[in-house]
């Protein structure tokens, strides 16, 4: 099995740990992964996205051209990426900033009010993991709880306290997509 | 050990603490700056020395006196910078002495962009300075692999007296893979840095380090025992991966990130029912010459191609080595722009209806 994973939105949602927490939650659990960043003259508020590959085979080519996954946190995401999804694949929509639907009738679309659940935490920060925690209830690419560690690694010991929030933030995602339906 | 997982260019800097590099000299520029920051803050816990000189050249000439006082000593840069420091790299292999020099290279001429990008394959491997003089070039395909690399690049600079490129890209750079810094599989004697310019004594003749030669007898004299060296480099460290080669209809010569990207070309042709195969120079100088002269006797290949990042310059020592052979292609993006798998595959399927017919 082969997880070929795009995220992207903008600069300051924290996409580029997304990306980060499912490579190293792959690598964790012994899979082969590859975590590629765009990097232009990116900034906080421009775009961002990162191409994720969690794999049982070594990783090939590290860009991911044909997704098996997309999660798009804003707008110009969803118009850029909605067209690298596979046929039958996954595509993740943040629907607090996006009001669009996704036009696409050969891939499974899931809407998730990453912000909003994320604001009913007591924070607007989590949105990225509200999402993370759909992506992951959904495929079962990785376990929450190896992301749980690779986050505890990425934020150090002076913020452990952030930790029961994100676990939350997770189990909010991962409840989301109960509700999905194949369009 | 357990892997970590590590961007390709902090992999790279924690490879070369772990070879012995106790010195580094840089000046910043995407898409490697993480080396220059991760040695500014790793290299003084392990009691060595980072210096952001003013300049590529300063930086270049500070690894020169390292290298000279016996240290093992790195810089990196990406393009442009690689080109301000190639006065130095010509004097460091004029005087013969050792450092490890990383390139990350990014789309040009000029200051060109940011992306990745192979166009720097001429200027590494057919010297890249004046006069008579090539580096040994590593050109990794994983942050494994790149680890590894570094960490033998320094014993090889040491056991040639030779400076030695490590070619890589932005994305191997940026990119993040699981690592493992392990002990290298081959262990090598070196020599003892006798003529190293450790302060004299009266112990030892008094040791100069130079590249100045005004009698151009002494000069000849002095760049053909370089050249002999330059043989012994040949015979013994290059690296190369054929890859499905077996029955391959077409065989592929691609290097670094873009091989990666050929490898899954591959498989997908693999699933059409297409064969191809790959020839991944691991050491781009020397190159594994006769590694295509022997697939390209062999009956079944009809063609090689070569895929780069670049206009085609890698090309030329495919057609060096085929020498006719069989027919040689070229498909190439430039400018930070990356090949996607279904071009490469079409021009793949192009030449295959080309030879076949």
């Amino acid at each position: 099995m082969t997880h070929q994973i795009i995220i992207a939105g903008f600069g300051g949602q924290g996409i580029m740990l997304m990306g980060q927490l499912l490579a190293y939650a792959g690598m964790l659990e012994g899979k082969n992964v590859s975590w590629l960043p765009s990097y232009g003259p990116e900034m906080r508020g421009g775009t961002a996205n990162c191409n994720v590959i969690i794999s049982d085979e070594p990783v090939a080519s590290p860009i991911v051209t044909e997704a098996t996954a997309v999660m798009v946190m804003n707008r110009p995401s969803l118009d850029r990426f909605e067209g690298a999804v596979m046929r039958g694949g996954l595509l993740l929509v943040n629907s607090s900033l996006i009001d669009k639907k996704a036009s696409r009738d050969d891939i499974e679309v899931c809407y998730i009010p990453a912000n909003e659940i994320a604001d009913q935490l007591g924070n607007s920060r989590v949105a990225n993991m509200v999402m993370l925690g759909s992506y992951i209830a959904k495929t079962g690419a990785v376990s929450p709880a190896f992301v749980i560690e690779s986050l505890r690694k990425a934020l150090g010991p002076s913020k452990e306290h952030f930790i029961t929030l994100n676990e939350e933030a997770l189990k909010r995602g991962a409840e989301c997509v109960k509700e999905c339906v194949r369009r | 050990m357990s892997k970590v997982l590590m961007k390709g260019n902090e992999a790279i800097a924690e490879a070369a603490i772990q070879a012995g590099c106790r010195y580094f000299f840089g000046y910043p520029i995407t898409p490697q700056n993480e080396i220059p920051a991760y040695m500014a803050k790793r290299l003084p816990e392990v009691g060595g020395c980072f210096i952001q000189a003013e300049s590529e050249v300063s930086a270049i000439n500070m690894v020169y006196g390292a290298a000279g006082a016996g240290a093992r000593v790195m810089t990196s840069s990406s393009s442009p910078g690689i080109s301000l420091k190639q006065e130095g790299l010509s004097y460091i292999a004029g005087a013969e002495l050792p450092c490890v020099v990383v390139n990350m290279v990014r789309g040009g001429p000029g200051l060109g962009g940011i992306q990745p990008a192979q166009s720097d394959y001429f200027q590494a491997t057919k010297g890249g300075g004046h006069g008579d003089y090539h580096l040994v070039v590593l050109a990794p395909s994983t942050i494994q692999e790149a680890v590894d690399l570094v960490m033998e690049g320094f014993d090889i600079a040491d056991q040639y007296r030779n400076p030695v490129m490590i070619l890589g890209d932005g994305m191997l750079g940026q990119m993040m893979e699981p690592v493992e810094f392990r002990p290298l599989s081959s262990k090598r004697e070196l020599p003892l840095k006798t003529w190293a310019t450790t302060g004299y004594t009266g112990d030892r003749p008094r040791n100069i380090i130079n590249s100045l030669f005004i009698d151009p007898q002494a000069l000849e004299e002095h760049v053909k025992r370089i050249y002999q060296k330059y043989e012994e480099i040949k015979k013994n460290e290059v690296k190369v991966e054929c890859y499905n080669c077996e029955d391959a209809e077409i065989i592929v010569a691609a290097y670094g990130t873009t091989a990666r990207i050929v490898k899954s070309v591959i498989q997908k042709a693999k699933r059409e029912g297409i064969n191809v195969g790959l020839i991944r120079p691991i050491t781009l100088w020397p190159f594994p010459t006769s590694t295509f002269e022997e697939w390209a006797q062999r009956e079944h290949v009809k063609a090689f191609m070569s895929v780069e990042m670049s206009m085609g310059q890698m090309v030329e020592d495919v057609r060096l080595s085929v020498n006719g052979r069989k027919p040689v292609y070229f498909y190439g993006r430039t400018g930070g722009m990356v090949p996607e798998p279904n071009a490469i595959l079409s021009e793949i399927k192009k030449v295959i209806g080309g030879v076949s017919r």
